[in-house]
């Protein structure tokens, strides 16, 4: 299909290494020949947006040594990269949507006589641009948030195609296009492929990657595991590199036999990203969601909570024959169900506010005399009481929850719902950005709450977490839950297949 | 759980006179500085006849000042105080002069006309998902045209009927006055004592983390908007009485005075937090200022000049007090 060639590497890099909270990067060598597709995979947080960030100039490395056609290459900024000819389509879209297609596609030249843009030339270099990627129906003087997110995607690319480039990073270009839309860029890649462009690019679409790339690289944990012809590797040896083999870390818990059913969801659905989720949950569990980034795990959560409108499905409560009535967040609190969000700052604390204030909000009731007249004693003793449960470490309840480290903000998050004592617990994301010890400490508290009865359901991209903990991993893949494994069933193989397995038949 | 961990100290519940100090001291050392300038500078400023004239001035901008303070602390505006207290003030007016109805029953009039721009105001921006200060600025211009449609644009003159609301006096304090300073005491308890207060403060530091906790942001919005439309109707009641008469252009520019005031008390416009007692101390230092540089003998166009340098003054001067115990503002 593709000529393996050998050509002497355009880029080459050694040693990168990259820290954030811990080591995101750890003495990675990579590196792109011209006229290659280079496919790059990993599981969630494995490293792989970062490399193709610090490439692509977008974050600076703590370490390592990057050339580029032999000349050492360290670009300070996007600009300096794009200056040495390296590019980069990023997944998050760029575009700005109040302006006109042509003018995001040509923004950082714009043609213009003393300021003026010049309105005909620029319609007729975008157009060029346009139908280059057979993107003939779309008006160049159309607005961007006119278009659908697909077309949006690729109207970006038409831009990063656009510009001479000598290495060009495409990642997740596939996510939201069509299938004919998929095809339109894979024949532009393979003509800048013919003219010697290095493209790099990052999927977890297997079947796409094995059909355009011509070498894979696999990133696991921030280390470079492996980097091979496509050819060379089969689907399953190429998900063995990505989860790797040794197993589980220090978190254990006994697995009891569980209680009555607390939570079952039906057919649940909300546009894209749900399409029909079912699964039960039961008191005493804990209910793992494994799944790519994407594949409508926190999007469930939502529409089961209420926080977004569900289009379809039902949910039952405590074994009810009819189902419960959850059009609102304030539904579910009511019905004893808690769901802690993955952005805590945005959606879950009150940043500026103190730490007694985060801690008794959903008990004022509890905590007032009649006319909602705050017992401030009382209140105090709460707050105290709960963050002493939760060993948040400050200096005092009246400490701002803003001024908190991450795992401490997540443990007054915690506190808040506990204290009100809610049946069904969701944690969606409970440790993402926070130290390994505060880690540990949730996933001890997220234990104890199981034995206390409590059906906790966690979403995490972390699968070495749900591992340790969970009872059971219920496998999101494309708004869908692929598989449901339990402990004695699942290996780690087996749940990467499952959530690979709805972008597979596309 | 964790025998390592330091236990905090717990400190007693902040009671109202420890927080005095911090809260009220730069406001007060302000206004004192004012009142010796003004004291020193002429002869006429420091008697009792010019404080009575100010208590006597002030209780309609302290109510309207109050209703904003309110909405700011959620993250909402009102630009239409001034024009709706121009209308409640044209309904009175109207009621009585035209209509002949009888005192309480055309005070209730203008209460329920508040009340209706208020709940205008609310269910329009909240059903909609509009800004409030769109909605409010429709508002403005709606409810000026009212008093001007009801007024025929001509002063109604009621007489010595309405004195009776402005004209009583307790103590020597006329009890507009009186009434002004028990609404801003009620209402700064209630924002800082009760659990509506407490959602308020919420709602206007993260409506989405209070819609998420599972409790509803809109129902309160709306409370907030009919309060200050009540509030406003009041503060018209109050000028309508002590002016004797019903003005269609009573109230204009009382809402920049009113977002002034709230500002230099500290309150943010960007929700989450603010205070009515310190709001009393903005609409009295404005209120100082005008009195005191029309004492000097200053002009219009110099009065106003000042007022503009001390609002931004005072907001740079809340800035540094703030940056002191909120790091998190840096982050």
């Amino acid at each position: 299909m593709f000529q393996m060639n050998s050509a002497p590497p355009l880029l080459t890099i050694q040693g990168l290494s990259k820290a954030y909270a811990g080591p995101v990067l750890d003495g990675v060598p990579f590196d792109l020949r011209p006229g290659e597709v280079h496919a790059l995979v990993g599981e969630n947080g494995a490293g792989k947006s970062t490399l193709s960030k610090i490439i692509a100039g977008l974050v600076a490395p703590d370490g390592g040594l990057m050339t580029l056609r032999g000349q050492p290459y360290a670009p300070r900024n996007k600009k300096d990269a794009e200056r040495h000819g390296v590019r980069m389509v990023m997944q998050e879209l760029n575009l700005i949507g109040n302006l006109t297609v042509a003018e995001s596609v040509l923004l950082e030249r714009l043609p213009h006589r003393f300021g003026w843009i010049d309105r005909h030339e620029l319609h007729r270099r975008a157009r060029r641009i346009l139908d280059q990627v057979g993107l003939t129906d779309i008006d160049p003087g159309c607005f961007v948030k006119s278009l659908g997110v697909g077309r949006q995607q690729l109207v970006e690319i038409a831009a990063g195609l656009s510009q001479r480039c000598d290495v060009l990073i495409l990642d997740e270009p596939t996510a939201a296009l069509t299938a004919p839309e998929i095809e339109r860029l894979f024949a532009e890649m393979a003509k800048l492929k013919a003219a010697g462009t290095a493209i790099l690019y990052i999927s977890h679409r297997m079947e796409e990657i094995q059909r355009i790339s011509d070498r894979i690289s696999v990133l696991r944990d921030g280390r470079m595991i492996a980097t091979k012809p496509v050819a060379d590797l089969s689907l399953d040896e190429i998900v063995r590199l990505m989860v790797g083999r040794e197993l589980g870390e220090a978190i254990r818990r006994e697995s009891k036999p569980p209680g009555p059913v607390a939570l079952r969801v039906e057919g649940l659905r909300r546009g894209e990203a749900v399409r029909g989720v079912s699964f039960e949950a039961r008191q005493g569990e804990i209910l793992g969601f494994a799944g790519l980034m994407g594949s409508g795990r926190t999007e469930t959560m939502r529409a089961l909570f209420g926080a977004d409108r569900a289009e379809g499905g039902e949910v039952f409560l405590h074994g009810e024959k009819r189902p419960a009535r959850i059009r609102s967040p304030r539904d579910a609190v009511r019905q004893g169900i808690a769901l802690l969000t993955e952005n805590r700052k945005e959606e879950g604390l009150l940043l500026p506010l103190p730490i007694r204030t985060n801690i008794t909000f959903l008990c004022l009731d509890q905590l007032s005399r009649a006319g909602g007249w705050i017992r401030a004693t009382a209140e105090l003793a709460e707050a105290a009481r709960w963050g002493q449960a939760l060993s948040v470490r400050c200096h005092s309840y009246e400490q701002r929850v803003a001024e908190l480290s991450g795992g401490n903000q997540q443990k007054v998050m915690i506190a808040k719902w506990l204290f009100r004592n809610c049946d069904i617990l969701i944690f969606d994301e409970p440790t993402r950005g926070i130290d390994v010890g505060a880690k540990f400490e949730i996933y001890q508290l997220l234990a104890d709450l199981a034995a206390q009865g409590k059906a906790v359901l966690v979403v995490s991209s972390d699968l070495k977490e749900l591992l340790a903990l969970c009872d059971r991993i219920a496998v999101m893949s494309a708004g869908r839950i692929a598989e449901t494994f339990r402990r004695d069933e699942w290996t780690q193989d087996k749940i990467m297949t499952a959530a690979l397995s709805g972008y597979l038949k596309q | 759980m964790n025998a390592a961990s330091k236990d905090p100290v717990s400190p007693a519940p902040r009671s109202i006179w420890r927080s005095l100090p911090t809260e009220y001291l730069g406001l007060t050392l302000a206004l004192a500085a004012l009142v010796l300038v003004f004291s020193v500078s002429t002869e006429h400023f420091f008697s009792a006849t010019t404080f009575r004239t100010m208590a006597n001035q002030i209780p309609s901008a302290v109510l309207v000042a109050t209703a904003m303070t309110y909405l700011l602390v959620i993250a909402e505006i009102d630009l239409s105080v001034g024009s709706v207290l121009g209308f409640c003030s044209a309904v009175l007016g109207v009621a009585m002069t035209q209509w002949h109805w009888p005192l309480p029953l055309a005070v209730l009039g203008a209460l329920g006309a508040g009340l209706l721009c208020g709940a205008f105001n609310g269910l329009v921006s909240l059903r909609w998902r509009l800004p409030s200060f769109i909605v409010t600025l429709g508002m403005l211009e709606m409810a000026r045209g009212g008093a001007h449609a009801l007024t025929r644009s001509q002063t109604q003159y009621i007489g010595s009927s309405v004195e009776g609301i402005a004209g009583t006096s307790v103590f020597g304090l006329s009890l507009p006055f009186l009434l002004a300073m028990v609404i801003v005491v009620a209402a700064q308890l209630v924002l800082t004592r009760t659990v509506f207060g407490r959602y308020l403060v919420a709602i206007g530091t993260n409506e989405e983390a209070v819609r998420l906790s599972g409790i509803d942001p809109r129902p309160i919005k709306l409370a907030v908007f009919l309060l200050a439309g009540l509030l406003v109707a009041l503060a018209a009641i109050i000028d309508t009485s002590r002016f004797q008469s019903a003005n269609p252009n009573a109230g204009t520019g009382f809402e920049l005075q009113a977002i002034a005031a709230a500002v230099i008390g500290g309150t943010t416009l960007m929700g989450g937090r603010g205070s009515v007692s310190t709001t009393l101390f903005g609409v009295v230092i404005i209120a100082v200022l005008n009195t005191g540089l029309a004492s000097v003998g200053a002009r219009d166009e110099t009065k106003r000049l000042t007022t503009g340098l001390v609002i931004i003054a005072a907001v740079i001067l809340d800035q540094y007090r703030h940056r002191f115990g909120a790091k998190w503002r840096n982050e």
